[in-house]
């Protein structure tokens, strides 16, 4: 698939000696939501603003829409779209002229009807003639979201755009990000909430102390990395485990009361069936089954823990 | 999809629009204070105690004092309006949207720059028209002051943009026109003439830019002034290229704006 965004060799590092970016190579395909996980100070961020031009990168390359960013900045920026992590406004402009800026920063000439729509998909339609401080903070952010809209961007980046807003406003802008999607935008989105990731992303990357640690597909690292566990509420007791059963890793539980299997990758599936399959053809019943798979969560947990 | 490739005219002109809008909403400190602050210049200095004064240089004390307090206006104003115009959004933090917008040094100074000396062209008209009310006065060369307005606009403009930038807290935005601009002003020559200084005040006078300034619009006003006009334009000028510089290597290394 055509990438949208390449970054070779990209890094930052500050006077004081901080090195916030450390060689990255990341490829970003046009049309995927690409969700860029870290913990605090990994260096997302600072990705982000060097790809925007807030932040001078010391080192590397950035390719966007194959146009070299430090020679086409003009053009590239003009198609790109930028969601910042902290709430920043001229609070005394009013809704509908703060957006209208926005789009004439971008080199565009107003169009009513655009904003007019941008401003009705995300709600604030009603209070375009109000002044930002008067809006809520959830629709602060959603004006963020319009005044990143305002120039139509093929690119546009999302750093923790739902950091901070309840649980329904979040699953808004999971559909707003969502109808982009399908729009053909490319979205690159970074989170603290991984279930956000694991919702929305097509592909994932992982960043750490300014080291890009992982990039793959969601579906494809969640199957090759995820894990199974499966505990079966034994109801008689077992003293020792069945030395028949095929070759599985089982352990049994307190008192023999309990019998758990553990697997990984895309091979649990099958071997629990053929567990539960052996288990009812030896006679050893069970009177419940629980069964827990690993979320992104705990694969970007063991990934940063262990250093990718 | 934008055309920009160049020069982003569009992207010039939405940062000159938003400027005046700001402007605009805040009417009454832009725009109205420093008329009424001039006008009590004028009610005080001009009527009330510039009756008790001798003329200077042929010309009334009243008169005299026009050009002065118009370059004091102009150059408080035009600083203070043009550093709050790039300080803002420093401090709110929308200055992400600049950064990262298809923007560059010129299309930013364009915004900014142009409409600090636009706001500061209209003051300086309101003044003009107000002084009226209470002076009359003459205007020899109208071109030129029209020309030297500018051109001080422009230059304090680029100055205040530079202490925008340079302050990092609304006192250090101050600091400058308060405690360095408005003394250099009053002591350049705004209410006196610098011929009726003494010798060695003279001298030390002659070291304060604001002199050239104020004498360079006297010269338009009256064809009198205390200092040569060719060398008020040339320092005036300098003054601004200086600034441009400055300007030009703040975008150039993304000095206090990127990191």
């Amino acid at each position: 698939m055509e990438s949208i965004l390449e970054i070779q060799g990209l890094t930052k590092t500050y006077p004081g000696g901080l090195t916030a970016l450390d060689a990255v190579d990341l490829d970003v395909r046009r049309g995927e939501i690409f969700a860029l996980l870290g913990p605090n100070g990994a260096g997302k961020t600072t990705l982000i603003g060097a790809v925007c031009g807030m932040v001078r990168p010391t080192g590397g390359s950035i390719r966007a829409f194959g146009l070299d960013m430090a020679r086409d900045w003009r053009r590239a920026r003009a198609r790109i779209g930028l969601v910042p992590q902290e709430l920043g406004f001229d609070i005394l402009e009013s809704v509908e002229r703060s957006v209208r800026f926005s789009r004439g920063l971008a080199g565009l000439a107003p169009d009513p009807r655009k904003i007019e729509s941008i401003l009705r998909s995300l709600s604030l339609w009603d209070k375009r003639d109000a002044q930002i401080r008067m809006l809520s903070g959830g629709m602060k952010r959603r004006m963020l979201i319009a005044k990143a809209l305002a120039h139509d961007p093929e690119l546009i980046f999302l750093d923790e755009p739902t950091a901070g807003v309840d649980v329904e406003l979040r699953r808004d802008m999971w559909r707003l990000i969502g109808g982009l999607r399908e729009q053909g935008t490319t979205i690159i989105l970074t989170t603290h909430y991984i279930e956000e990731a694991e919702e929305m992303a097509d592909r994932v990357g992982v960043i750490d102390k300014g080291r890009i640690l992982l990039v793959e597909d969601k579906d494809t690292l969640m199957a090759r990395m995820g894990s199974k566990e499966a505990v079966f509420t034994l109801s008689e007791p077992l003293h020792a485990l069945p030395p028949d059963l095929p070759g599985l890793s089982l352990s049994l539980g307190e008192a023999g009361r309990s019998l758990c299997y553990r697997g990984s990758g895309a091979d649990a599936d099958g071997e629990l069936a053929e567990l539960v399959q052996a288990l009812v053809a030896r006679g050893i019943r069970f009177s419940a089954l629980d069964i827990h798979e690993s979320t992104l969560e705990d694969i970007f947990v063991d990934l940063v823990e262990n250093g990718g | 999809m934008s055309g920009v490739v160049s020069f982003n005219w569009r992207g010039a002109w939405a940062i000159y629009n938003q400027e005046l809008s700001r402007a605009w909403r805040t009417f009454f400190q832009t725009i109205l204070s420093p008329v009424l602050t001039t006008s009590l210049y004028f009610i005080v200095f001009g009527a009330a105690i510039g009756g008790r004064i001798n003329e200077v240089d042929g010309i009334s004390y009243a008169a005299f004092i026009v050009p002065g307090l118009l370059i004091l206006t102009l150059l408080s104003e035009t600083t203070t309006n043009a550093s709050f115009g790039i300080y803002m959004p420093r401090f709110t933090g929308s200055i992400y949207e600049l950064l990262s917008a298809p923007v560059g040094v010129a299309e930013t100074l364009i915004g900014f720059v142009g409409a600090a000396a636009t706001k500061s062209l209209i003051i300086s008209a309101i003044i003009m028209v107000t002084a009226r009310f209470f002076v009359d006065y003459s205007l020899a060369h109208p071109i030129l002051a029209v020309g030297i307005i500018m051109l001080v606009a422009a230059a304090f403009a680029l100055f205040g943009f530079i202490l925008g930038i340079w302050a990092d807290g609304f006192e250090r935005l101050q600091i400058i026109p308060l405690l360095v601009l408005t003394p250099l002003t009053f002591l350049g020559g705004t209410f006196y003439s610098i011929d009726m200084l003494p010798e060695l005040w003279r001298s030390i006078a002659l070291v304060n830019p604001i002199v050239y300034l104020v004498n360079g619009l006297r010269w338009c006003f009256y064809g009198k002034s205390d200092v040569s006009i060719g060398v008020s334009l040339g320092l005036t000028a300098l003054f601004l290229a200086v600034c441009i510089g400055i300007v030009a290597w703040i975008f150039r290394t993304g000095w206090k704006l990127r990191s």
